[in-house]
């Protein structure tokens, strides 16, 4: 048991939530993170579904591994990757219509995000099956906090809700507020995304550039 | 990369060409037999949601049974002249995209005409259902979809608050067809009803009065004088 939790295994799972996280650290996964903010519950479902898939792949990555052809090694990631969505998307659509409607192109979308290709190829073509899952998870995870947290300045800046349940009272409009519609739209996603990775740079001296 | 052979040249053109011929084998074979092991399960899911969407255009919403439901509200299914197709027992919902179709319905006595809508919004399609009252002009109720636009903004239209503008408004002005407008706030166009668009989400809207207006008009039903 001591083996399965070590520090190193610790790390993998731990780093990518604080100081090495996918999106603000690696930047990786930035597309999605302006395409689903926009609202605070298809940014957790995305989220979810994104630690899922990314964590299952690269279990499936690690343990083939060994056999995988180096030069053909980003199409066999590709055909894992695709296969796992597509699979998840049916059962989804089979057992979960209502989720599968909710989710309609996001699903699709987790083909292409850059944190999937960049876990499989820089972690779980290296390391051992239990890791690549830690990894997995904490990279998942990590991408889903960056997440929440720009959906919900997106969402109560923008439509004055929070989940859909408004959240500024009526009074406030009648006093004068306005919605902030530009929060609405992509750039606002990556000025936000901007002012975390500011934040986090500003307090974690190993990131900043000599 | 460091090469983790076992005793195997990973590299060879060989292993490279088998290696990719089987992973396509077994990925097709998976595919496929997940996709035809779930298929009548998603078949029998979708025409609930599209009989969920009709009674959602009658106002009938939350609905526990919606096959029920649906065979309580829709009576029989219409060409797209007013003839009669097929009772709606009968009718397939999954196949009303290959014709016109008119679903005719009773609400607490009152015939209600429930007309689909197909269209193409910002970043994809968009559809919905138009239920218009007996006098074949004034819109009873209305419904939505999308597949894939903005959230906050284009996604908008499913809501409440944008379709219930369109209760109440003619598709008609002194008998002839005109379809319910989607306009920016504040504009205003002689001759037809209008709603006002979703600030931030013109191309969408444009979307909306432009499928209104072309899925309306394939029907002789309502354009014939």
């Amino acid at each position: 048991m001591s083996e399965l939790f070590s520090k190193k295994n610790k790390e993998a799972f731990l780093n990518p939530l604080g100081s090495n996280n996918p999106v603000t650290v690696q930047v990786l996964g930035i597309c999605s993170a302006l395409a689903v903010t926009a609202q605070l519950e298809p940014a957790i479902v995305m989220g979810i579904s994104v630690t899922v898939i990314v964590a299952m792949a690269n279990v499936i990555i690690s343990l083939l591994r060994k056999t995988i052809p180096n030069r053909i090694r980003i199409i066999v990631q590709l055909v894992v990757v695709a296969s796992l969505v597509t699979i998840v998307s049916e059962i989804l659509k089979a057992f979960a219509y209502d989720v599968s409607v909710q989710l309609s192109v996001y699903i699709g979308l987790i083909i292409t995000n850059c944190i999937l290709m960049g876990r499989l190829e820089a972690f779980a073509m290296q390391n051992g099956p239990w890791e690549s899952l830690l990894d997995g998870i904490g990279n998942g995870l990590g991408y889903a906090k960056i997440l929440i947290i720009v959906a919900f300045f997106r969402e109560l800046l923008g439509s004055g809700s929070l989940f859909g349940y408004q959240i500024i009272p009526n009074c406030a409009y009648e006093a004068g507020y306005v919605n902030n519609g530009l929060m609405l739209l992509a750039p606002m996603a990556l000025v936000i995304v901007g002012c975390i990775i500011w934040w986090q740079r500003a307090h974690n001296k190993d990131l900043q550039e000599k | 990369m460091a090469n983790n052979t076992k005793g195997l040249t990973t590299n060879s053109n060989t292993y490279t060409v088998i290696y990719a011929a089987v992973m396509v084998i077994i990925v097709a074979f998976l595919l496929s037999f997940v996709s035809s092991a779930l298929k009548e399960r998603q078949d029998n899911n979708k025409s609930l949601d599209v009989k969920k969407q009709i009674l959602s255009s009658l106002n009938v919403n939350n609905v526990e049974d919606a096959k029920a439901e649906y065979e309580k509200y829709v009576k029989q299914v219409l060409n797209a002249d007013g003839t009669v197709l097929k009772s709606a027992a009968d009718f397939d919902v999954l196949k009303e995209n290959e014709t016109p179709v008119i679903y005719q319905c009773d609400v607490n006595g009152e015939t209600k005409y429930v007309f689909p809508l197909r269209g193409n919004g910002l970043w994809g399609a968009i559809g919905g259902y138009i239920a218009i009252d007996a006098d074949q002009s004034t819109c009873y109720g209305i419904f939505f979809r999308h597949d894939s636009e903005t959230p906050g903004l284009g996604a908008e239209i499913t809501t409440d608050k944008f379709k219930s503008q369109f209760i109440g408004k003619n598709i008609k002005r002194d008998g002839a067809f005109t379809s319910i407008a989607v306009l920016k706030k504040g504009v205003k166009v002689e001759g037809k009803d209008a709603v006002d668009a979703i600030s931030g989400a013109t191309l969408t809207c444009n979307g909306v009065n432009a499928m209104l207006f072309s899925s309306l008009k394939k029907y002789d039903f309502l354009t014939k004088k």
